[in-house]
């Protein structure tokens, strides 16, 4: 760094920059320095508080815990990948949020984004996953399938299953901190894993930027084609940038297992069917994940893990088992009742339109998915869904019948 | 970002080709410069407040462009960015700005004197006359880099300046932060108000981040005179008025650039400037006057004449639409302006407006007669 700088300002260009400068002598020292004194010089001129954002009408986790002495403790502190602070919560800054709906509002760069910068991200991953204490919690992590029980939906209300999580490649800068490099890098090994899977789970990739017109169309009709992302959520963090360069979509022939490369996570993992069988979803969805696992694992890579945080992803939301797993159902007369959204409460359930996140609901057909992501495992949270969504299937029947139907007492939150 | 872009060095652990953007489908002059050698040669390069080339081309990279459109595709983060990587930025510039060389000097001349005429533009004919510019503050980075400790800064210098101004200048600040409703509308009423950027051109560049913070409009009292703060450069000075007195407009834009000009360096922070690239903005073709005065005037006939384009190319004119940049005409009424920023003085373009528009509406009143127009088409200026 200080041999570049030098070089850079030496000589004949030097005093050209600084005559164009009209630099005073601070200026000066500053250009003259290497790197750490700069910083000093800098810390001088602006002082944290001169910088500390103004979250007076924000509305989102990061805004509730960023306090003034947190910022000046942290906003000087980088990573081993130099991400910042500043640049963690960019986005939070930047989209106020609604009074109604609390985003996270900061996002991480790097793995050691969630140590470097915990005195902010504790606080804010206790805030959104229902208390779960990183600093005394540790999160279970439990991929077996075979304990699901009564995981077989009736298909007159279960119209689909999907189960979804993300993975990030450890090593490698996630998607807001990522250079083109490093994108292409993550590219490179998931591409190359997926190409070893075989069997039921064996497939194809397709490159976004040399897609032909015939394959997307394709893959537009299957429903499996991912846009470049417009939400101000994910374009201020930055993740939006070099699109479409080194994204891409993996699938398997029977187009039950899907991958996305380099969307808002290294890899987003999706295993879904028709129908409601949510059981053999969620096995291949184990199976898939555990063999995409040992085929990087053999050229030496490995996912974000740990004890403390689960598997580690962009977005503080999806840390632990970053899984959604939920059904599109159909409940005409129990999406009526003014006690729906207290049972879908009570299960720990939540619903959305069929278009996904914020979205709104066509006909009576909705997207029934868990609410949690860390404190429980993916077999636990699997296993909540599937009771929940047989207990609403109960509450239809019972409704058709004209009988009346009772508020399920509240699911237990984890006790560790 | 503000203050340090270390990833850089972090990503120099790359290959050239693996770092290299892909450009195969891009159509704008920073496409059009950069090869991988030349990105391989100064991508380890950062000004000194840390801007580096990477952040310079993000908006080129994200935004490929359009066939017909070329846009220019970098932004300068900091003063230094022109210097640090003239390598890049100076073939731009010569492409964007009519051939201009390294060695070129460019001419400054705020002299409203020095302009002819202009007094006299038909308001049958022109309905408003209009002259906008930018100005960059020293010792501060540049709207796509500086933090909320810095662009809060300018604003404070900014307001201390502004509101300082008397006579026809005297006017009032409003933060777009804490702006009521009331002053809101009265706001956007008078065409004052500029909204959060929504164009990705400026929001990929990092222009939009932390809105509205630092953000804010002054206009003085008679509501001729306006500055907007922090948008997509330090400053921008705008003087305007209804009618055709394009010579009262520009002595007005003069006279109080030079006085905001005495109260910035009376507190140590003049305006960026140097004698190769005249006044220093965000976006490369801005350099040299940051100039674009204009008029929106009624050109029904001429603008349907097979030969308008060309009119205006040998004019060194460019027509918009009302709305400003990439919006269409409405009923005939076109905004025409200079084309040129970089290698003319103020003057000299803001002449360029006056007797191109005279002339414009000479042919537009000849036309509206069943006349011909050949004869009064102009050589190329």
């Amino acid at each position: 760094m200080a041999g570049s700088f030098t070089r850079m300002i030496a000589g004949r260009n030097g005093a050209v920059l600084l005559a164009s400068l009209g630099a005073g002598t601070m200026a000066t020292g500053f250009l003259m320095s290497d790197n750490p004194l700069a910083a000093e010089v800098r810390t001088k001129l602006y002082p944290p508080s001169s910088d500390f954002p103004d979250l007076r009408k924000h509305n989102n986790c990061m805004a509730k815990a960023l306090t003034p002495a947190i910022y000046g403790r942290l906003r000087d502190k980088i990573t081993p990948n130099n991400w910042t602070l500043d640049q963690c919560i960019q986005t939070g800054v930047d989209n106020p949020g609604h009074p109604f709906i609390k985003t996270v509002g900061c996002v991480a760069g790097d793995e050691e984004s969630y140590e470097v910068f915990s005195e902010l991200f504790d606080p804010i991953i206790k805030d959104r996953h229902n208390g779960y204490d990183p600093t005394t919690m540790t999160h279970p992590t439990d991929l077996d399938a075979s304990k699901i029980t009564n995981g077989v939906f009736d298909d007159k209300y279960v119209l689909s299953s999907r189960v979804r999580t993300g993975r990030s490649i450890r090593g490698l800068s996630l998607p807001p901190a990522c250079s083109r490099a490093e994108r292409r890098e993550v590219e490179r090994v998931v591409v190359m894993a997926l190409a070893g899977l075989k069997g039921d789970l064996a497939g194809r990739y397709y490159g976004l930027q040399d897609l032909t017109d015939k394959e997307q169309q394709q893959l537009i009709d299957d429903h499996f084609l991912f846009d470049k992302p417009v939400s101000p959520l994910l374009t201020c963090a930055f993740m939006a940038r070099d699109w479409p360069d080194a994204r891409g979509i993996w699938h398997n022939n029977e187009k039950t297992f899907l991958i996305w490369v380099n969307e808002e996570d290294h890899t987003r993992v999706i295993s879904m069917e028709k129908g409601g069988n949510m059981k053999r979803v969620f096995e291949r969805f184990c199976r898939g994940l555990k063999q995409v696992e040992q085929l990087i694992q053999e050229r030496g890579w490995e996912f974000m893990w740990n004890e403390r945080l689960g598997y580690i992803l962009t977005c503080p939301s999806n840390l632990g088992t970053g899984l959604r797993a939920g059904v599109h159902v159909r409940l005409p007369n129990l999406s009526k009742d003014t006690r729906f959204s207290k049972i879908l409460d009570n299960l720990r359930l939540q619903k959305r339109g069929t278009g996904g996140v914020d979205t709104a609901a066509t006909g009576d057909t909705f997207d029934i998915s868990n609410n949690d992501r860390l404190g429980k495992s993916e077999v636990e949270l699997v296993q909540m869904l599937v009771d929940g969504v047989n207990y609403l299937i109960e509450c239809e029947k019972k409704m058709e019948k004209g009988q009346d139907i009772k508020v399920p007492s509240p699911v237990t939150q984890f006790r560790k | 970002m503000p203050f340090g872009n270390t990833h850089n060095n972090f990503k120099l652990n790359y290959k050239v080709e693996d770092e290299f953007p892909d450009l195969s489908k891009h159509n704008n002059h920073m496409a059009k410069v950069l090869t991988k050698e030349l990105y391989g040669k100064i991508r380890d390069r950062q000004t000194p407040s840390g801007y580096t080339l990477d952040d310079v081309i993000q908006t080129g990279v994200d935004n490929p462009g359009h066939p017909f459109i070329m846009t220019v595709g970098c932004v300068a983060g900091d003063e230094e960015s022109y210097e640090v990587f003239k390598d890049l930025l100076d073939p731009i510039i010569s492409d964007r700005h009519g051939g201009y060389k390294p060695t070129d000097k460019h001419v400054t001349d705020l002299n409203f004197e020095n302009l002819k005429g202009g007094d006299d533009l038909d308001p049958a004919y022109v309905l408003s006359s209009r002259v906008r510019t930018g100005r960059s503050i020293k010792g501060f980075t540049l709207p796509p880099h500086n933090s909320r400790g810095e662009r809060r800064g300018i604003e404070k210098l900014s307001v201390e300046a502004l509101t300082s101004l008397d006579g026809e200048f005297k006017g009032k600040y409003y933060p777009l932060k804490s702006m009521t409703d009331a002053e809101q509308d009265q706001l956007i009423n008078d065409h004052f108000l500029f909204d959060k950027p929504v164009s990705p051109l400026l929001t990929c560049a990092g222009m939009a981040r932390d809105w509205p913070d630092g953000r804010g409009i002054m206009h003085n009292d008679n509501k001729t005179f306006l500055v907007w703060v922090n948008e997509e450069d330090h400053l921008r000075v705008i003087s305007m008025q209804q009618g055709g007195n394009m010579r009262e407009v520009f002595k007005r834009f003069c006279v109080g650039l030079k006085k905001i000009e005495e109260i910035f360096k009376k507190h140590g922070h003049g305006f960026m400037w140097n004698e190769h690239l005249g006044y220093i903005l965000t976006c490369p073709s801005n350099l040299g006057t940051g100039l674009r005065g204009g008029v929106h005037v009624k050109l029904p006939k001429l603008s349907v004449h097979a030969k308008f384009d060309e009119i205006l190319g040998r004019l060194r004119l460019q027509k918009r639409g009302t709305g400003g940049v990439d919006t269409a005409s409405v009923g005939g009424v076109f905004d025409i302006s200079n084309a040129d920023r970089l290698g003319s003085s103020e003057v000299a373009q803001v002449q360029l407006v006056v007797d191109g528009v005279k002339l414009m509406v000479e042919m537009e009143k000849k036309l509206e007669k069943g006349e011909a127009i050949d004869s009064m088409i102009p050589a190329q200026k």
